[in-house]
C-alpha cells in the first residue's frame, strides 16, 4: 500500500485526489492546500486529514509519495523538500520555471533513486502512444517535418487575474497549453537544436500570451512547427494534435484517432497496410481502474504507483529529466520571441485608414 | 421510464471517435431548427424522452417545446446537470469559490441569496448543492422532467473523493422539490452502486457505458456483469455502440440480453438511424 498526500487542490489537484483515492493500492493519508475553504469542506464531509502547511504535514505524517499540483512557481521548492524527505514525487506540468532548478531536482531524484514523474498526460493517450510506436518502428521512414497544435477556449475576453494569467507564476498559453504539444514533440524527436520565429502574442490577456507560434530546428533540416491558441472558441475543449511527415508516409493523431498514410515503405507494422490506416481510441485505449475526465489521467497515476511498487526511479515515462527538456524549449521560445525580428523587409508598414497596425504587429518597430 | 431515450451528444459536437465528425455535427446543429427537426423525427418515431445537458442552447429547445404544448404534450426532458464545461471554465477564470459565487443566484429572490451566502459561509454543501440544482432547473420550468441526472464528471469526482453524502443530498432534493427520480451517470458503475447503497439510496437509476466490448466500463467487464446480475438498481445503458466500434445490430442484441437494463440512451442525427435503432430495440426487447 502506497501512502500518499495530495498538495494543491485546484482543478487538477482535486481530480488527481479523486483518482488516486480510488486506487486500490493507495492510501491517501492527507491533503494540503494553502486556502482552508476546500479543505474544511472535504474534512467535514469525507473525514480526510487536512493541512495548510506542507512542512507541518511532512513532519506529522509518514508518507511514501506526494502529488504536487500547486501553482507552477512553487513546484521547485516543494519538490525539493519532498525529495529531501525521500518521497517519490508526481508533479504537475510545467515542471520548473527555472531550468537550473529543474536540472538539480532531476539529479537529486536520480541520486536518491526516487520515482519522479510530471503530469504530461498526453503521453498516456492511446493515439499518441501509437504515434510513438509507429515512429520507433520506422513506419513512415525518416521524419522531415512535424506540425504540433493545440487550440481551445480558455481566455475569450479580457478578465481578472488568477495565477494562470501571470507568466511569472507559470500561467499563460505557453506554459499551460503549448507545453503539451511541445512535450509530445520532445517525446517523438528529442530536444531541438534551436528555435526561431517564436511569436508569443496577446489577444485578450494583460500579463501573458494567448497564442504561441514557433519553429524548432533539428539536425539534417528536420523542423517542427508549433501552433497554439487558447483563445479559440471554435473548439469545444482543448484539442491537441500532431501531424508528422516522413519519407515514407504521414501520421495524423489527436486524442480520438490516429490516421496513418504509408507509402511503399519497407517497415509496415503488423496490422497496417499501404495507403490509409485509421486506429480509433476504442482500439488504442486500455481500461483503467477508475475513470474521471479521460483514461490518460488515471493511467499516468497508475503508472506512478506501479513505478513506486517496483521501485523504478529514474528513466520512467515523463521523468523530471524529460520534463526539463520541455521547460528548456519553452524558455528558448521566450528568449527568441523577445529578440527583434532578425530579417526585415525595410518597408515601414503603412497605416491603413481606421486600422491600428501596432496591434497586429505587437507594437514592434520596423528596423531598416 | 421509457425504454429508449434520446441523447444530445450529437448536437454539441461530442463524438468519441472523430474530431472531424464532431465538428461537422457542430456546424450542422448550429441552427436550432436543425436540432428541433431531429427531435421531431425522434418524437414522431415514438422516442419521446430526451436526455440532455443543461447547455444554454437546450434552454431554447425548452422554449420551443413550451410554445407548442399540444404538439409536445408527451415530450419528456431528462436533464443531466451540471453542464460541466460551464463550471470548469468558470473555475479556471475565477477559482473555485469565485465560480461558485458566480452560479449562485445573486439577486431576485432574497431567500435564495441568503441561503447561498449562509451556506457558503457555513461550508454547508446541502445549501450550495440545492441552489445550484435550482439554478440549472430553471430552464425546464413547466416541462415534464421525470428523471433528473447528476452528470458523470461530478458523480465520479464525488465518488473518487468519497464524498458520498452529496449523492444523498442531490437525491433528496430532486425528490422533494421536483417530485422526480434522481439519476446518476457514471463511468465507474460497480463502485458507484456500492456508494449509493451505503448512503441508503434504494433501487437507484444509474446510467453507465454498457457495451459488448467493455469500452469505458471501469472496474472491469466482469464487475459490470456481476452488478447487473446481483444488484437492485435500474440501469440505463449508454455508449452501447462503443462509439461505433460495435455494429448496431450486434450491439443492441447484446445489450437487450443483459439483465436489469431498463433503458438504452442513444444519439442519432438522421431519421433513418433513429428508426433503425428503434426497430432493433423493438425486435430484441419485444416492447410496445
Amino acid at each position: 500500500m502506497v501512502r500518499l498526500a495530495v498538495v494543491g487542490l485546484g482543478k487538477m489537484g482535486l481530480s488527481h485526489y479523486a483518482m488516486i483515492n480510488a486506487h486500490p493500492d493507495v492510501k491517501v493519508e492527507a491533503v494540503c492546500d494553502s486556502t482552508g475553504y476546500v479543505l474544511d469542506v472535504l474534512n467535514k464531509y469525507t473525514g480526510v486529514r487536512t493541512y495548510t502547511d506542507f512542512d507541518v504535514m511532512l513532519r506529522d505524517i509518514e508518507l511514501d509519495a506526494v502529488i504536487i499540483a500547486t501553482p507552477s512557481r512553487s513546484h521547485g521548492q516543494m519538490v525539493e523538500v519532498a525529495l529531501n524527505e525521500n518521497l517519490h514525487v508526481f508533479c504537475e506540468k510545467p515542471f520548473c520555471l527555472d531550468i537550473t532548478e529543474g536540472e538539480r531536482l532531476a539529479r537529486i531524484a536520480a541520486e536518491r533513486g526516487l520515482v519522479n514523474q510530471v503530469g504530461y498526460h498526453n503521453r498516456f493517450v492511446g493515439a499518441f502512444q501509437e504515434v510513438k510506436r509507429l515512429l520507433d518502428a520506422g513506419a513512415i521512414g525518416a521524419v522531415t517535418h512535424v506540425l504540433a497544435e493545440a487550440y481551445g477556449p480558455v481566455v475569450l475576453k479580457p478578465k481578472g487575474s488568477t495565477w494562470r494569467t501571470q507568466r511569472t507564476e507559470g500561467g499563460g498559453c505557453l506554459y499551460d497549453y503549448a507545453a503539451h504539444p511541445i512535450n509530445l514533440v520532445n517525446w517523438y524527436l528529442g530536444a531541438p537544436q534551436s528555435v526561431g520565429g517564436s511569436v508569443l502574442n496577446k489577444i485578450f490577456s494583460k500579463d501573458t500570451e494567448d497564442e504561441v507560434f514557433s519553429t524548432l530546428y533539428y539536425e539534417e533540416g528536420k523542423s517542427v512547427q508549433i501552433s497554439v491558441n487558447w483563445s479559440d472558441e471554435s473548439y469545444r475543449k482543448m484539442t491537441t494534435k500532431v501531424t508528422i511527415w516522413g519519407t515514407q508516409g504521414r501520421i495524423y493523431a489527436d486524442r480520438q484517432e490516429c490516421q496513418v498514410y504509408i507509402r511503399d515503405g519497407v517497415n509496415i507494422p503488423a496490422g497496417y497496410q499501404r495507403g490509409w490506416n485509421v486506429r480509433y481510441t476504442t482500439d488504442l485505449t486500455e481500461a483503467v481502474w477508475f475513470y474521471l475526465r479521460g483514461e490518460e489521467y488515471s493511467a499516468q497515476l497508475d503508472y506512478f504507483v506501479r513505478c513506486i511498487e517496483e521501485k523504478e526511479g529514474g528513466g520512467n515515462i515523463n521523468s523530471f529529466e524529460e520534463a526539463v527538456i520541455t521547460d528548456r524549449v519553452m524558455s528558448m521560445m521566450v528568449a527568441d520571441a523577445e529578440k527583434r525580428p532578425p530579417v526585415t523587409s525595410g518597408i515601414a508598414p503603412r497605416q491603413a485608414p481606421g486600422k491600428k497596425f501596432g496591434l497586429l504587429f505587437g507594437g514592434r518597430k520596423a528596423v531598416s | 421510464m421509457d425504454r429508449l431515450l434520446f441523447g444530445d451528444n450529437q448536437f454539441f459536437g461530442v463524438n468519441h471517435m472523430s474530431e472531424e465528425k464532431a465538428r461537422a455535427q457542430m456546424m450542422r446543429f448550429q441552427d436550432l431548427t436543425a436540432v428541433i427537426d431531429v427531435l421531431d423525427n425522434a418524437y414522431d418515431e415514438g422516442v419521446t424522452s430526451f436526455m440532455c445537458t443543461t447547455h444554454d442552447r437546450i434552454a431554447m429547445v425548452c422554449d420551443h417545446m413550451r410554445s407548442n404544448p399540444q404538439r409536445y404534450k408527451d415530450f419528456q426532458f431528462l436533464p443531466c446537470m451540471p453542464y460541466a464545461h460551464k463550471y470548469a471554465n468558470a473555475v479556471t477564470e475565477d477559482g473555485m469559490i469565485g465560480a461558485l459565487k458566480r452560479f449562485l443566484p445573486e439577486e431576485g429572490i432574497v431567500n435564495a441569496a441568503l441561503r447561498g451566502g449562509m451556506s457558503l459561509a457555513r461550508k454547508d454543501i446541502e445549501g450550495i448543492t440545492t441552489l445550484l440544482v435550482d439554478a440549472e432547473m430553471k430552464m425546464f420550468a413547466g416541462l415534464n422532467t421525470p428523471v433528473i441526472f447528476l452528470q458523470n464528471v461530478v458523480v465520479d469526482l464525488l465518488l473518487g473523493l468519497d464524498f458520498k453524502a452529496a449523492f444523498r443530498i442531490f437525491a433528496d432534493h430532486i425528490k422533494s422539490r421536483y417530485n422526480a427520480e434522481p439519476g446518476f451517470i457514471t463511468m465507474n458503475m460497480p463502485k458507484l452502486l456500492d456508494a449509493l447503497e451505503e448512503v441508503g439510496i434504494e433501487n437507484p437509476i444509474v446510467c453507465a457505458n454498457i457495451n459488448k466490448i467493455g469500452f469505458r466500463m471501469c472496474g472491469g467487464f466482469e464487475a459490470y456483469e456481476r452488478a447487473l446480475d446481483e444488484k437492485k438498481f435500474r440501469a440505463i445503458a449508454m455508449s452501447v455502440f462503443a462509439s461505433g466500434a460495435v455494429p448496431p445490430r450486434e450491439a443492441i442484441e447484446w445489450v437487450c440480453q443483459q439483465p436489469n437494463i431498463q433503458a438504452i440512451v442513444f444519439g442519432a442525427s438522421s431519421k433513418t438511424n433513429i428508426r433503425n435503432t428503434k426497430s432493433l430495440v423493438e425486435e430484441f426487447w419485444r416492447i410496445n
